[in-house]
């Protein structure tokens, strides 16, 4: 947006910044700067000032020094040329009496992003880092990795690694924990700074003196330190275990998480963490700030997967408040339908009850799920509510009563008596299509128990010309054949008027083959159909599938305070697998133009609060290449290719720790790679073998080898034809999502 | 670790934006404008707090309608981001006065020395209010006239004093029959000091202070909580004993303990409703409420608001209350009725009696009624029965004060 008037304001600021009467009055000259940097605020360009600005940085006003700070790097990548104007001044300013000016000037240069700069950097950050203000040496720590970062590829010095490293023994707690960062980033390509057992020791001694983001970061560096003896072990979580009670949540998540990789061979010590950690995040999820409650929210859910029932006998925290937005409530009511026990069914439900009438309707619809969720284990009591319900006829509500009792009648079929009994009358509040699909299943599937069945049905049929989704037509030719195989007198009549429809003037072609199908399939004859149409009416097994089966806390302990938990495992995978987080610092203006054009199709609502239930549509993240979601490659075929083929391409990924098999196949079926067989988690050599096809034929074999745990990670690609532009294009993509997966896990 | 923030005016200005890392390089719009988009696509009011787009991780907070946000790399830590905005948002307070658009724009070059100092190439260095207040050299500009009752508010503590708010919230769900179903008090003792450095304050709770079930002291009158937790500075040597907590504050604002009481509590509840609804013919419900108020005599309520859902299809609602400073109204968007008492005194009852014309009544409407959800405050009152029972200060005399107040927006009344 450019800003109106942006040339007259700037020459007329031009002026007052070069009028000598405004020098000399410090408050004028402050005003004049700070006109500026609104003006750059606004997003005007204010470029055209940068000789004056740089000579407004010279004037003893630290407040004005540091308004000056901002414009020069925010301007500097513009204009490099005027920016060595600045460095002159600031080199100047490193050797201020003041330490806050000697700081900020440390800054400055620093984060002034322009090629060549670095030369300049080097002695100013030598000095700086044994400066005598520990306010100096936070920023020339800092600094360190900035200029390692401008210098890009080149080899990183040595001395002063060491010297970051010697700084660990500061003084000063923020010093110390600056240390980390900068050789985290400056070590990056090495897998990071190095906790061994001196500096973990050593940290773990300063741990009192840092402030909780200290600690919580220190806690987070910690995760890296494996001790060597089970004595150590303990002794280390000993000296953590005041961290476990601290005030600031961070803080005690970290610690939590520490605690429990630590301790991944001990359930015992890590369920004792668990307990202990319960009373923190119980108040974080009453906390009053809605964010952090949320985030509180997503972690008991996590909890609550390895440990059914951990926080039953708080249900009543997670009771909705009615201003709470609905992230929180969505949460609430999941975790309450986790938290269900024989004592306090009762008030779940009742509790649930309330939220059913919701004046939003998608919340009053999560309620009624809720309910339906609980009702696997508690049927009679939940299919009670939910028939009370249906009295308040309102359409969301009475689609969601019903969709949930087709799915109980196929999960629990001790209920079908209630639900067919509760049902008629519906039809006539149900306008959805998913509502609709499952009047007409529960209608078709028990309509001998129904003994209106016929009637409601025939009123669909005689309706069929305006009925606009094709689903319903669908579920009612199943349907409306099945209930005219158990009540054939009634339905014969309409049935055909139906399969005429479907056969003579259906538009749709689904619900004409459909159609066309029964009455090929009623040609032969009554005890064919039912053969082929009278499957089973349910199937309690199925309810066992959809039920988590319970994890082990270690499956998920890498994850916890991070948004891995956040986004839930599937949302998360994909959450990263769509865009790549770019591995190297120097972004090329292509990838940047790539991003900006893939803008527009980023869902807004993928990585939402509200469960795992819809998943988004997967953008295959390949430019030229567009691989086909279904290859029909048996493992023989593919076993046979595989030996007749030579390798086209060859490489290998660092990777670290084990290999989590659905994360991996999640992430690979995004970008349609098949998983045509993968050996057991912790096996050694883990080994896996992909199939992929691109739209114009051209077949991919891959091989991934892991000899063991922490190495690398050998990938080896076979084609069936030479492309090497597609081979290219299909590395990048493959090597993207194990990239990604690899950063999940580690 | 941070790579971007930025606060937002509700409707996507950006204010204020810093590109710590610069890596990738984007256009500050492009960051504001794509988080902005993403929290209008989201369905509903409440966009949710962590998102995803465009490679990038946001998390956001919102405060004052505006949105405090960031973007982080993916495995940053969602709490200590989500506790930094809200720690930031709170810094932002006390050095600018109340938050809006208006006095973030007039503050701009306080801000930005603010975050120079909170924050270097996305990581963070201190959050202390104190140690900033030695960096930061800006003088705030409030869009409000001066004002002694705010003093604290736009750093100019001018006389050495020092506060002690014993804060209690409630969360309370009452059964139709009266019977408490949930009772939930979060409290915390927030200390806002102006005492010169060095000073020693020794704070004396009620003896018969317990934690825990087990533990029991003396007879009777015991204030009870379930769970509690002190600032890292106080010092619990004379706590065990005699219930005293020791420190010596920093200049600024503090909680120095936390603490939770879950069941039971020493005093009745506040509120009790007792409702009559009743359907008339031709799309009626009449629906007489009596509110009591259970406070001892001498306390009251301020501020209460009672919101109570009312079935689909209400078009019309007239009312009788039983004092002319009470308002009701219907309020459509959220289907319910706002009864809304500016003081209510301990002891006393009150009553209003609702007619609702409503279309299409069904034969379940019952469903639809209520339940009642209530928001007040109690000042000078509170509900643990915790009391502060001296305060005493090793230097010199100041003046010292200890203020109660009890709050809650989420007492929830079943029908």
């Amino acid at each position: 947006m450019p800003y109106l008037g942006g040339e007259e304001a700037q020459r007329e600021l031009r002026r007052a910044l070069s009028n000598p009467h405004v020098q000399a009055d410090p408050a004028r000259y402050r005003g004049a700067v700070l006109r500026v940097i609104r003006l750059m605020a606004q997003g005007a360009d204010v470029s055209g000032l940068f000789p004056e600005m740089v000579k407004a940085g010279a004037v003893p006003d630290v407040v004005q020094k540091k308004l000056v700070s901002f414009y020069v790097r925010a301007q500097a990548p513009r204009q490099p040329q005027l920016a060595l104007l600045a460095v002159n001044s600031l080199r100047k300013d490193c050797a201020h009496p003041s330490p806050a000016v000697r700081g900020l000037a440390l800054r400055t240069m620093c984060g002034l992003r322009m090629p060549g700069i670095q030369e300049y950097l080097q002695q100013p950050l030598v000095n700086g880092l044994r400066d005598k203000a520990s306010y100096v040496r936070r920023a020339a720590v800092l600094g360190c990795a900035k200029m390692v970062k401008l210098q890009g590829d080149c080899e990183v010095d040595g001395a002063l690694v060491n010297e970051l490293y010697s700084l660990l023994r500061d003084q000063d707690p923020i010093v110390v924990v600056n240390c980390l960062r900068a050789l985290e980033e400056i070590l990056k390509k090495e897998g990071g700074v190095v906790i061994n057992k001196p500096i973990a020791h050593h940290l773990l001694n300063r741990m009192p003196d840092l402030d909780q983001w200290g600690q919580s970061e220190v806690l987070t560096f910690l995760l890296r330190y494996k001790p060597r003896s089970e004595d150590e072990l303990f002794d280390i979580l000993n000296l953590l275990d005041g961290y476990l009670k601290s005030s600031s949540t961070s803080v005690v998540m970290a610690a939590t998480k520490l605690f429990l990789v630590l301790a991944r061979e001990y359930p015992d010590v890590q369920a004792d963490v668990l307990v202990r950690v319960k009373g923190p995040l119980l108040s974080a999820c009453t906390s009053e700030s809605r964010e952090l409650c949320f985030t509180a929210l997503c972690h008991v859910r996590q909890i609550l997967r390895s440990l059914p029932g951990h926080f039953s006998s708080h249900y009543k925290k997670f009771f909705c408040s009615y201003s709470e937005p609905h992230y929180i409530k969505c949460q609430k009511m999941e975790v309450l339908c986790e938290l269900v026990n024989d004592e306090n069914v009762q008030q779940v439900l009742e509790e649930l009850k309330g939220y059913c009438t919701d004046v939003s309707e998608e919340l009053a619809q999560g309620a009624i799920f809720a309910i339906a969720n609980i009702a696997r284990t508690y049927t009679e009591q939940c299919v009670g509510i939910l028939t009370e319900l249906l009295g308040l006829q309102q359409e969301h509500i009475t689609s969601a009563v019903v969709r949930a009792f087709r799915d109980l009648a196929w999960l629990c079929p001790q209920c079908t008596d209630a639900v067919c009994q509760a049902l008629p009358g519906c039809e006539d509040t149900i306008q959805d299509s998913e509502g609709k699909q499952a009047l007409v299943w529960l209608l078709g599937t028990h309509g001998e128990k129904i003994p209106n069945a016929p009637y409601v049905l025939e009123d669909f049929v005689e309706n069929v010309k305006s009925e606009s989704f094709p689903a319903v037509k669908m579920e009612l030719l199943t349907a409306l054949l099945r209930l005219f195989l158990a009540r054939p007198a009634e339905c014969q009549d309409m049935l055909g008027r139906l399969l005429y429809y479907c056969i003579e003037e259906e538009q749709d072609m689904a619900v004409r083959d459909r159609g066309l199908f029964y009455y090929r399939l009623l040609q032969s004859g009554v005890e064919e159909v039912k053969r082929v149409l009278c499957s089973p009416k349910s199937d309690p097994s199925l309810g066992l599938l959809g039920d988590q089966s319970k994890q082990p806390v270690n499956a998920w302990a890498l994850e916890f305070n991070t948004l891995a938990t956040v986004y839930g495992r599937e949302r998360w995978a994909l959450a990263t697998a769509q865009q790549p987080v770019e591995p190297s610092y120097s972004c090329s203006p292509c990838a940047d133009s790539r991003n900006r054009d893939t803008v527009p199709e980023a869902h807004p609502d993928t990585p939402m609060s509200e469960g795992n239930k819809e998943l988004p549509k997967a953008h295959p993240d390949a430019g030229s290449l567009s691989l086909i979601p279904d290859v029909s490659l048996t493992a023989e075929q593919f076993e046979k290719m595989w030996l007749s083929l030579d390798t086209s391409c060859q490489l290998s990924l660092p990777w670290r720790g084990p290999v989590h098999a659905d994360t991996m196949q999640t992430a690979l079926r995004v970008v349609h790679i098949q998983t045509i067989a993968m050996s057991k988690a912790g096996a050694q050599p883990w080994k896996a073998y992909l199939s992929a096809q691109d739209d114009s034929g051209c077949l991919f074999l891959t091989e991934l080898l892991l000899e063991a745990a922490d190495s690398e990670l050998q990938v080896s690609v076979k084609q069936n034809e030479a492309k090497p532009e597609a081979l290219q294009s299909f590395i990048s993509a493959l090597r993207t999502v194990l990239e990604a997966v690899a950063g999940l896990e580690s | 670790m941070l790579s971007q923030l930025f606060i937002l005016s509700s409707k996507g200005d950006p204010l204020i934006h810093r590109d710590f890392r610069g890596d990738p390089p984007r256009a500050p719009r492009d960051v504001t404008e794509l988080f902005h988009r993403g929290v209008s696509a989201a369905r509903g009011e409440q966009p949710p707090v962590f998102l995803t787009l465009g490679g990038l991780h946001f998390a956001h907070v919102r405060h004052g309608g505006l949105f405090f946000g960031a973007t982080t790399e993916g495995d940053a830590s969602p709490f200590t981001v989500i506790e930094f905005l809200n720690r930031l948002v709170t810094l932002l307070r006390d050095f600018c006065g109340p938050l809006s658009e208006k006095s973030l724009g007039m503050n701009l070059g306080l801000v930005g020395e603010l975050l120079e100092e909170l924050v270097d190439s996305g990581h963070i260095q201190t959050t202390t209010a104190e140690i900033l207040r030695s960096l930061v050299h800006s003088e705030p500009e409030s869009p409000k006239a001066f004002s002694l009752l705010d003093l604290g508010s736009v750093g100019l503590p001018l006389r050495s004093e020092v506060f002690v708010d014993v804060i209690e919230r409630l969360s309370v769900v009452i059964a139709a029959n009266g019977s408490p179903l949930k009772v939930d008090v979060q409290g915390e003792i927030r200390l806002k000091s102006f005492l010169p450095p060095g000073t020693e304050l020794r704070i004396g709770l009620t003896e018969e202070f317990c934690v825990g079930k087990s533990e029991l002291r003396g007879y009777g009158a015991a204030v009870r909580v379930d769970e509690c937790s002190f600032h890292s500075c106080v010092s619990l040597a004379e706590f065990s004993a005699a219930r005293v907590l020791r420190l010596c504050p920093e200049p600024g604002e503090m909680t120095l303990m936390q603490y939770q009481v879950e069941d039971e509590l020493p005093t009745p509840l506040p509120f009790r409703l007792f409702p009559s609804a009743d359907a008339q013919p031709g799309g009626r419900i009449r629906l007489y409420l009596k509110l009591r108020c259970d406070l001892p005599p001498k306390s009251q309520a301020v501020n209460v608001c009672l919101q109570l859902p009312v079935p689909k299809g209400v078009s019309s609602l007239s009312q009788e209350l039983s004092s002319p400073d009470q308002a009701a109204e219907l309020d459509l968007g959220s289907r319910s009725i706002r009864w809304e008492i500016p003081k209510i005194q301990g002891g006393s009852q009150l009553s209003a009696l609702f007619k609702l014309e409503v279309a299409g009544l069904g034969r379940a409407w019952r469903l639809e009624l209520g339940p009642a959800h209530g928001s007040f405050q109690l000042p000078a009152h509170s509900c643990s029965g915790l009391r502060v029972r001296f305060l005493r200060l090793s230097g010199p005399p100041a003046p010292r004060w200890v203020r109660y107040r009890s709050h809650s927006h989420s007492y929830v009344l079943r029908l």
